[in-house]
């Protein structure tokens, strides 16, 4: 167990290492910090004092080794934009895409888990193939998209006028397919819980809670058609193994065959394919946050690339690696406690 | 007689009736710009977001009207003592937030910022000083005949010397500008504005209330309450109008004027605006166009009106010149020359029938449509056989290469923070001359001293018709001369709810004057 953690410790540490390196290396292309701190009609002088102050005018291999140097000791430097140090920007956003992360697992695990399920136990139905359709579309369309028309359905409102006004099937079908609109289309809402530290949470206001609807639903949307087909598939072939045709065989009632014993080991791989989206989840948040303006870190992200606020951008790739690090370490972990058949260290069992 | 009498009386009641004193402010506005502020210190940035919070948190001497004319604020009044001396007198009793006292010391304090300010020392470069007379006087002082000072007062919005001055706990400097780092000033403001910063988280929202004390007690604005949120995205930021989410939003993109048009709840306001989008021709990388029958060619061949009306969709107004209808260079005489044949002729004239291989560079994210433009521009050369190769970038990264004139032919666009001609030229077409900062940002290095000559001359006229007649004759000399190609104005445009009454506030300086905002 020890040896992991090390194991794992030292590889976040070359894994932010490299990130750093790269990401110290793209800089030049990343564009001139200076064009959004100063006017366009500043001379070339002044631009030249503050470039000099900034320390951008050392060799590449000076303003690595002092950014290192300070690093080590916990210090990522000031943003440019805003002026404070990266860590504390970055802990301010966080807790915005920590929410809309929870919020779109959430919806996730409640709605792929039965949907799966049902869609093993009784693939011929219906339904289940409604949903297998359903879930290829959704799987083909952009997160941007679904999140441009869930506002004009839910946020705008729709009024629909395609049948017949005069007759009364005409006015009942307009209605029924024209919406109200009215929840939030931007932004997290006034009503915020402060819970520790920087984390203010809408978890628990009615308006945080409406807030987080549509952004979660938007997130939610890309992943959950992997996840139903992937539960489907894992469940059809641990219903065909031995043990289960040996609890019927038994006698056991079909629910308990189903839920207890077929489901433990379809959630196997669906732990580590879990892990490893939730890292792909926070790469999907920059395209939710920018459309729904959500005030996350991948909001910010996006918004320093354009900036070329370069400290902030090493500061939050290094942190999303770290993230994936640590997600993967918990998964590894987690999977070790559901199948003790696995060794962590990959020693022999 | 009689009746005449009673019709006299009742004129006579109705004008001295009480004027109808500033309306209880009670109402709440939540508005959505494409970015909020950068710092709270304006003197930290001279940028569009800066000076609308200057409007909202302070009020400058005078300040701009609709029709570019003079509006008294915080200066009562002024008149020439002599050709380079202007006395101000200070409107009494107006208070800051802190609840000091406006007195001319603070219009000092101000004006000593300024100069410091790497961002606005440029524009008060023709100022030699400051004279406090009393309390409420004092005197501007220039080094030449400036006919530009009420412009320039227009960005002194006096701050509170007492509130700045001074070392805060950790033994800073309160009155200190930072470009980078936080300094007091960037987080902390006392104006004498209509509104106050009551919260703020950068990049997520800021919350304004009215200022309790607001000496403009003839104000209509009836706001209580300021919510503003950054929406950068331009879809987001129209739904958030749409669905109800915000009342107020700007600017709003070309691609949804219609769609606000037809919403029944909205109000779209448009206007020309004063930005105008020009290409260079750079002279120096390109032997061909040092030939003015190339240039013209070149400006023959470019049809602005089709880019205004088909890539712009009328969202802007095609321009043969830099100066806007309304600055005092603009001259009427001046139209588009779009014609392919004629064009087509000077290029045979001038040797190049043949045509040539050219670099072109624009920005992809800076102007309306930037990209599209360019891409138009560089098809319509193609006609006259120049073969455009073109390269589009981020902002960041386009400017540097701006800087560097890398590019034969490069888009830029200006809008002169002196609301005024002179500053078009001085950074567009003026000769390139390091260390001056003339011609900073004439990348086509085109250079006719004798232009610049004369506009230096209209710079100390300040016979107001003489020096438009001045500029007129600039503007007319660089089209003949083909200097540069210029495209459009960009047009502005505001969307409100219908009971948001944005048209009476807004301006082509794009300053909304929220204090006098009326919500219904």
């Amino acid at each position: 167990m020890l040896a992991f953690l090390v194991q794992r410790i030292s590889q976040a540490a070359l894994v932010m290492f490299v990130i750093s390196v790269i990401a110290f290396s793209i800089q030049d292309g990343l564009g001139d910090p200076l064009q959004e701190m100063v006017g366009m009609s500043v001379s070339m002088e002044e631009r030249e004092a503050l470039r000099e102050e900034l320390g951008l005018n050392d060799p590449k291999l000076v303003q690595y080794l002092r950014f290192a140097g300070n690093a080590i000791q916990g210090d990522l430097g000031n943003s440019y934009f805003y002026g404070k140090p990266t860590l504390e920007v970055i802990a301010d956003h966080l807790p915005a895409t920590l929410e809309l992360v929870i919020g779109a697992s959430l919806i996730i695990l409640l709605l792929s888990v039965p949907i799966g399920v049902y869609a093993a136990i009784r693939p011929q139905a219906w339904l289940a193939k409604f949903f297998m359709g359903v879930s290829t579309v959704g799987i083909s369309i952009p997160v941007f998209l679904t999140a441009i028309v869930l506002i004009q359905i839910y946020s705008i409102g729709v009024n629909v006028e395609w049948f017949p006004v005069e007759t009364g099937w005409g006015q009942w079908l307009n209605g029924a397919l024209s919406t109200e609109g009215g929840l939030p289309s931007y932004g997290r809402g006034e009503n915020l819980t402060h819970l520790f530290g920087t984390w203010y949470s809408g978890f628990f206001t009615e308006s945080g809670l409406m807030h987080l609807v549509l952004p979660c639903v938007s997130l939610a949307s890309i992943m959950l058609p992997l996840f139903i087909r992937l539960i489907r598939a894992e469940m059809m072939e641990v219903l065909q193994s031995d043990y289960i045709r040996y609890a019927r065989a038994k006698g056991l009632s079909a629910g308990r065959i189903n839920f207890l014993h077929a489901l433990k080991n379809t959630m196997l791989p669906v732990i580590t394919v879990g892990g490893v989206q939730i890292g792909v989840m926070v790469a999907y948040t920059i395209l939710t946050e920018t459309v729904f303006q959500w005030p996350g870190v991948g909001l910010m992200f996006l918004e320093a690339i354009t900036r070329s606020d370069i400290p902030l951008i090493v500061a939050y790739l290094m942190v999303v690696g770290l993230i994936f690090v640590v997600t993967n370490t918990l998964v590894d972990l987690v999977y070790g406690l559901v199948n003790p058949t696995v060794k962590l260290t990959g020693k022999k069992a | 007689m009689k009746k005449l009498l009673a019709a006299l009386v009742g004129t006579m009641a109705l004008a001295t009736a009480p004027v109808a004193l500033s309306a209880e402010a009670t109402k709440e506005l939540k508005m959505a710009y494409d970015a909020d502020p950068v710092t709270l210190d304006i003197h930290e940035q001279l940028s569009g977001g800066i000076l609308q919070l200057s409007h909202m948190t302070f009020d400058p001497l005078v300040r701009w009207t609709k029709d570019l004319g003079f509006e008294a604020r915080l200066a009562e009044s002024w008149s020439r003592v002599d050709d380079k001396t202007m006395r101000f007198k200070l409107r009494e009793g107006v208070k800051f937030h802190s609840g000091n006292e406006l007195t001319a010391k603070d219009v000092k304090f101000t004006y000593d910022r300024l100069k410091e300010s790497q961002d606005f020392k440029a524009i008060f470069k023709p100022f030699s000083g400051i004279n406090v007379i009393d309390d409420y006087t004092f005197e501007l002082v220039t080094s030449e005949p400036f006919p530009l000072l009420l412009n320039t007062a227009t960005y002194i919005f006096p701050l509170d010397s007492e509130f700045y001055s001074g070392e805060t706990e950790d033994g800073k400097q309160k009155g200190a500008i930072l470009k980078h780092g936080n300094s007091f000033a960037s987080d902390n403001l006392s104006g004498t504005g209509p509104f106050m910063v009551k919260s703020r988280q950068q990049g997520v929202r800021m919350e304004f209330e009215r200022f309790a004390d607001y000496w403009d007690e003839e104000s209509p604005g009836n706001v209580k309450k300021i919510v503003m949120t950054p929406i950068k995205e331009n879809n987001t930021r129209v739904s958030a109008l749409l669905s109800g989410g915000v009342d107020f939003i700007a600017p709003v993109p070309p691609t949804d004027l219609d769609r606000i048009k037809r919403d029944k709840n909205s109000d779209l306001v448009t206007m020309s605006g004063t930005r105008i989008i020009l290409f260079h021709m750079n002279q120096e990388r390109v032997e061909a166009f040092k030939d003015p029958k190339v240039r013209q060619a070149v400006a023959y061949a470019i049809n602005q009106e089709g880019i205004a009306a088909k890539i712009m969709k009328g969202f802007a107004t095609p321009a043969a010149q830099l100066s806007p209808a309304g600055y005092q260079g603009h001259n009427e005489s001046l139209k588009p020359r779009y014609d392919v044949e004629k064009a087509q002729q000077l290029m045979k004239e001038a040797g190049y029938e043949d045509g040539f291989t050219i670099t072109m560079m624009a920005p992809n994210n800076r102007y309306v449509n930037d990209d599209k433009i360019a891409q138009a521009a560089a098809a319509m050369l193609a006609r006259i056989n120049i073969k455009v190769d073109l390269k589009t970038l981020p902002k960041a990264q386009y400017w540097p290469e701006y800087d560097d004139r890398s590019a034969d032919m490069m888009l830029i666009g200006w809008h002169a923070d002196t609301e005024d001609s002179a500053n078009f030229y001085e950074f567009l077409t003026f000769c390139t001359e390091a260390g001056s900062g003339s011609g900073q940002y004439n990348a086509g290095n085109y250079c006719n001293p004798e232009i610049d000559a004369l506009v230096e001359k209209a710079n100390v006229e300040t016979d107001l018709d003489k020096r438009a007649a001045m500029l007129q004759d600039v503007e007319k000399r660089l089209y003949d001369d083909a200097a540069f190609v210029p495209l459009h104005w960009q047009d502005l445009a505001w969307a409100s709810k219908k009971n948001v009454k944005i048209e009476p506030i807004l301006n082509v300086m794009n300053f909304p004057y929220l204090g006098d905002l009326v919500v219904e």
